[in-house]
């Protein structure tokens, strides 16, 4: 068989086919649960640290009001 | 000294975003309600720098790349520093891409109007200011990256991945598109030409739809959605697999927009089977921003800022199969050239992209500026429903305008000859221009809104709140 250009489609193709695969198997390997779990909550991760002292510098300005 | 500023985000450069957000917002949107009312009314448009031609780009460019960027820039910086729990690299640089941006944006509403152009389509611009804009995102990437960088958490959120995506394919497109020879100060020619010049252009202008207007903000929805319903996202493993899909599909579809052209026709097809195939990782990223809120779907009765990002989200979802079914091309027959485009266009632009940086802005003013929340929820619901109904307007006044158009154009008497001709075409979209004016209306004045109650949000605050709402520990 000749390889030419159009070969060298088929093998693009092919190697695109593969890693699209690849990227499905590893996104859902039961290995990477942990960590996806782990990231998933990270926009939440930050909020205890914030609102401890915005939320008391709220509150001193609630009980100045009042 | 420099503890302070190492325990707290800097979200000063975040508030000067999100602030001109709204004001280029209603500026590029003014400006859009300007052009269309010169549809209805000729007489409006006042030779040589008022006319439809000079400010079409001008509204182009002013929504997607000062408001839309605004928006970008705004939320990247907040996101960063937030679920990287690090503050941004460097504080001068940050400034420096708020500066430079706005900059961009100030010379393009003079030059625009004056007629210098490049004359490509999004990307009209003259090349001293392409050159700012590539220096400007130079430096977006050097922030946000180096942000990453000195993350303290492990992972590298999922929104982070979109933004990054955007930022550095984005450098890619402006330089290689911009890629020009300089005549005179103001007027240089593009470096490709022929068809050549015209596969580049779409490569460019279809990846600013695809980078620019939707990984960007899908960075946006990956961040903002499961705040505002308070829990993470539906399935992180399809957020992976749909990016991936998503950044190594979109490059492909540029060639839709050169339908029945001189394009060599396996370009044409080519282009149109990734953009069908594009339609799985778009709604992989819908669905997933979507069911982040199963088991929550009680908080939509009451909280309008989660409505603008449902609603932005179904908005997402319609164009991006209306976009598909668009690129094939005996439906392109029918579309193309027609007003059936800018309605597409305005579903993904007003549906999706304004609608998720107003919820996302909603959400975070208040959180910037050190307040609870906005000043009023009962407005933010009016200006859910004011944008909501104005884009409906749009849309489907640009639907029946576009298949008119569309049907009218291809209708030939028996003997071959055309059956109207162009002007009646026209006349016959007269209403549709109205209705398309008042839909454009309502969504302006519910920026109006947003802007009153934006307003009012950052008047009651205090500089002590502002640096309190900043601090990390």
């Amino acid at each position: 068989m000749d390889f030419d250009i159009n070969t060298l489609r088929g093998l693009a193709t092919v190697l695109c086919m593969a890693a699209f695969i690849g990227v499905v198997l590893w996104a859902y390997s039961e290995r990477k649960s942990k960590d996806f779990d782990e990231a998933a909550s990270l926009p939440f991760a930050d909020e205890d640290k914030l609102s401890q002292s915005g939320a008391s510098i709220n509150n001193k300005k609630e009980a100045q009001h009042v | 000294m420099s503890t302070a500023t190492n325990t707290h985000y800097n979200y000063k450069v975040v508030r000067q975003f999100a602030v001109m957000t709204v004001i280029w917002g209603i500026v590029g949107m003014v400006v859009g309600l300007f052009i269309a009312a010169q549809l209805v009314w000729p007489e409006l448009n006042f030779e040589p720098y008022l006319t439809f031609g000079r400010l079409r780009p001008l509204h182009t460019n002013a929504v997607i790349f000062a408001f839309g960027g605004s928006a970008l820039f705004a939320t990247s910086y907040y996101v960063v520093q937030r679920t990287c729990q690090a503050r941004l690299l460097s504080d001068g640089l940050a400034a420096f891409t708020f500066w430079g941006w706005n900059l961009v944006i100030v010379l393009a509403a003079i030059t625009l109007p004056l007629g210098m152009t490049s004359s490509k389509e999004y990307a009209e611009l003259e090349w001293p200011i392409d050159i700012l804009i590539a220096i400007v995102w130079v430096v977006y990437a050097i922030v946000f990256f180096g942000t990453i960088m000195k993350r303290k958490t492990k992972h590298i959120y999922v929104a982070n991945w979109f933004y990054g995506a955007f930022i550095i394919t984005i450098a890619i497109l402006h330089i290689v598109n911009n890629a020009e020879i300089p005549v005179t100060l103001f007027k240089s020619y593009s470096a490709y030409s022929g068809a050549m010049d015209a596969t580049i252009q779409w490569w460019y202008g279809h990846n600013a739809v695809g980078f620019f207007l939707t990984a960007g903000f899908l960075g946006m929805m990956y961040y903002f959605v499961p705040k505002q319903a308070e829990r993470p996202v539906y399935s992180y493993r399809l957020s992976i697999v749909h990016f991936w899909a998503l950044i190594a599909i979109y490059i492909w579809a540029g060639p839709h927009h050169l339908h029945y052209t001189a394009l060599p026709d396996w370009a044409q097809s080519l282009g149109m089977i990734m953009s069908l195939i594009l339609l799985a990782p778009s709604w992989g990223g819908m669905i997933n921003g979507v069911m982040t809120l199963s088991g929550a779907w009680h908080k939509l009765r009451t909280d309008p800022i989660l409505r603008f990002l449902v609603v932005s989200l179904s908005f997402y979802g319609m164009s991006t199969f209306e976009g598909p079914m668009m690129a094939i091309k005996t439906v392109n027959a029918l579309s193309h050239y027609t007003d059936w485009t800018i309605g597409h266009v305005h579903s993904g632009a007003l549906g999706w992209v304004a609608m998720v940086s107003i919820g996302a802005m909603y959400h975070l003013i208040p959180k910037v500026f050190g307040r609870e929340a906005m000043y009023s929820t009962s407005l933010i619901n009016t200006h859910f429903w004011l944008a909501t109904i104005g884009t409906v307007l749009y849309i489907v006044s640009m639907w029946v305008n576009g298949i008119t158009q569309g049907l009218m154009w291809q209708a030939v008497n028996a003997d071959g000859t055309l059956q109207y001709s162009f002007i009646e075409s026209v006349q016959a979209s007269s209403t549709g221009y109205i209705v398309r004016l008042i839909g454009g209306g309502f969504f302006v004045l519910g920026m109006f809104v947003m802007l009153y109650n934006v307003w009012q949000t950052v008047r009651g605050t205090n500089a002590e709140e502002v640096k309190a709402a900043a601090a990390m520990a």
